[in-house]
């Protein structure tokens, strides 16, 4: 099974930093157009809504494969994630707010699609910190509730991406939609432990 | 009568020699362009329905750099021909503009559908390098070629109850792919009231970079409105009617509370979902002030005094 090859991890790496060196690449052969930051905002934040979606399909692959071997990339898409919104986060606080704090401050307090892009960057934190082995063994048991804040972040995420768009809202609707399926999934496992439960509480 | 030249009306060997010493080489690479266009093909492009002949250098406040020419023709929204930066130009490479007509209708003596090379060709084609302020928040300067607004309404005529005038664009989904989406109220629409109309930095542009407009940006005739929004500045125009009351745009139509119908830029009034303090110019990294009026206040405060502009954005 090629999943369990020894390259499958070094070619998912070599995979997760293609869209990265494909804009670096862009950066210094004037491929980004016109608008070189609006461009290497956008497309990091489009990564890392991508990377956060495909984090969320690793456990429904496992389920419908049942090869258990998916769930061994899912923490490194996540980190990949994280890698692209610390991207985004810092091209767009170092262009377009010059470094200047308190005007990035300004700007997350009275914007609303950027009140939630930057609560969905702050919650990454911590899953980021806490992805290595030590801090799994650490947390036990709270450390899946503590990653069960990924649902958050990416509805955070999808409202970042509608509410910035001016007219057409096709795009963020793709995701949007992606993501509900989703998250749909995860809710159908509670549902049928409630029908489950049911007749348990009557008894 | 004495009268007063302004800023924009003076001529070109009167203005401080240093800028113009700085927009020479411009100017003469753009002279270039036409001589080398005219021999190639003397008054008649490919796909133009109006081909650049012989104008006058206008002295415009700004001496600021020129954006790239290839960024002002491959950065454009023209939802039209698609909703992404780059979709105008990849999209409107086709589309054909010649025998272009302009209907005029509405509050004046002579409505009537006119031939657009037969309303541009008696007036002298000026140059007027304007900055460009996006209500997104970038901007760029651009050397356009056209002639006053006002000169062509006036000889429409209108009535004293021509209070405004609404401008349309073509509204063809075959020729205009991006029209058969409804990401807008299709035609587009935009407008102005007459005194803004008639004032002398309002132009209708056939022309830029010394060339003729390329279709992603309006072509074969556009606005420009300088002090306002770009949206304001409607392109590929087939329709201009005078009004008496209000005319709706199709910005203030999709998002009532976002895009008013003035559209002044004005670093004051924010954007409600973001900041319109400051802009990044075309080739820049980081951003710098937006000016009030985009720095036309001289020229243009004048038509907005007594208004409250915060509730008229």
């Amino acid at each position: 099974m090629w999943l369990k090859s020894v390259y499958a991890k070094p070619v998912a790496h070599l995979l997760c930093l293609l869209p990265c060196g494909a804009l670096l690449w862009a950066a210094f052969n004037g491929g980004l157009g016109a608008n070189p930051v609006e461009k290497l905002t956008h497309e990091t934040g489009i990564w890392t809504l991508r990377f956060l979606l495909l984090t969320l399909c690793m456990t429904p692959l496992r389920q419908w494969s049942g090869q258990a071997a998916w769930i061994r990339f899912r923490r490194m898409l996540g980190l990949y994630a994280f890698f692209y919104v610390s991207c985004h986060f810092s091209i767009w606080f170092i262009a377009d707010h010059s470094l200047r704090f308190g005007d990035m401050i300004e700007d997350i307090v009275k914007r609303p699609y950027i009140t939630l892009g930057f609560s969905a960057f702050l919650l990454l934190i911590p899953l980021a910190i806490t992805s290595n082995q030590a801090m799994i063994r650490k947390l036990g048991r709270k450390w899946k509730s503590l990653h069960q804040l990924v649902y958050v972040i990416v509805l955070l995420g999808v409202l970042h991406f509608v509410w910035l768009v001016k007219a057409d809202y096709l795009e963020p609707s793709i995701y949007a939609i992606i993501a509900m399926i989703l998250l749909a999934h995860r809710l159908g496992p509670i549902k049928r432990l409630g029908v489950k439960s049911a007749p348990v509480a009557r008894n | 009568m004495i009268k007063i030249k302004r800023r924009w009306e003076i001529p070109e060997c009167e203005v401080t020699p240093e800028p113009l010493y700085r927009r020479r080489r411009e100017f003469m690479q753009a002279a270039g362009a036409i001589g080398g266009a005219l021999l190639l093909n003397p008054w008649a492009g490919a796909e133009a329905a109006l081909a650049i002949g012989d104008y006058q250098h206008k002295a415009i406040s700004t001496d600021e750099e020129l954006t790239e020419e290839a960024d002002a023709t491959s950065y454009n929204n023209f939802y039209e021909f698609g909703t992404g930066k780059e979709d105008p130009k990849r999209n409107s490479r086709r589309f054909r503009t010649d025998d272009w007509e302009i209907r005029v209708s509405g509050e004046c003596e002579k409505p009537g559908t006119y031939d657009l090379e037969a309303l541009i060709k008696p007036l002298p084609l000026e140059e007027r390098i304007y900055r460009l302020r996006c209500v997104e928040a970038w901007s760029m300067v651009i050397p356009w070629l056209g002639v006053p607004l006002g000169s062509i309404l006036k000889s429409f005529q209108p009535t004293s109850k021509a209070k405004y005038v609404a401008l349309k664009t073509l509204h063809d989904p075959v020729r205009m792919p991006g029209q058969q989406r409804s990401v807008l109220h299709w035609p587009y629409r935009e407008g102005l009231t007459i005194a803004e109309a008639m004032h002398p930095l309002a132009i209708l542009s056939v022309g830029m970079y010394g060339k003729t407009l390329p279709n992603q940006n309006g072509a074969p005739v556009r606005l420009v409105v300088p002090w306002k929004y770009g949206f304001k500045s409607i392109k590929s125009i087939v329709g201009i009617e005078f009004s008496e009351t209000l005319p709706q745009t199709s910005w203030n139509m999709a998002g009532p509370r976002e895009y008013g119908f003035y559209s002044n830029v004005n670093p004051e009034v924010d954007h409600p979902r973001w900041s319109q303090k400051r802009e990044r110019r075309i080739g820049e990294i980081f951003k710098r002030d937006t000016l009030m009026f985009n720095g036309y206040a001289e020229e243009v405060a004048s038509l907005y005094a007594g208004l409250d502009l915060a509730k008229n954005f």
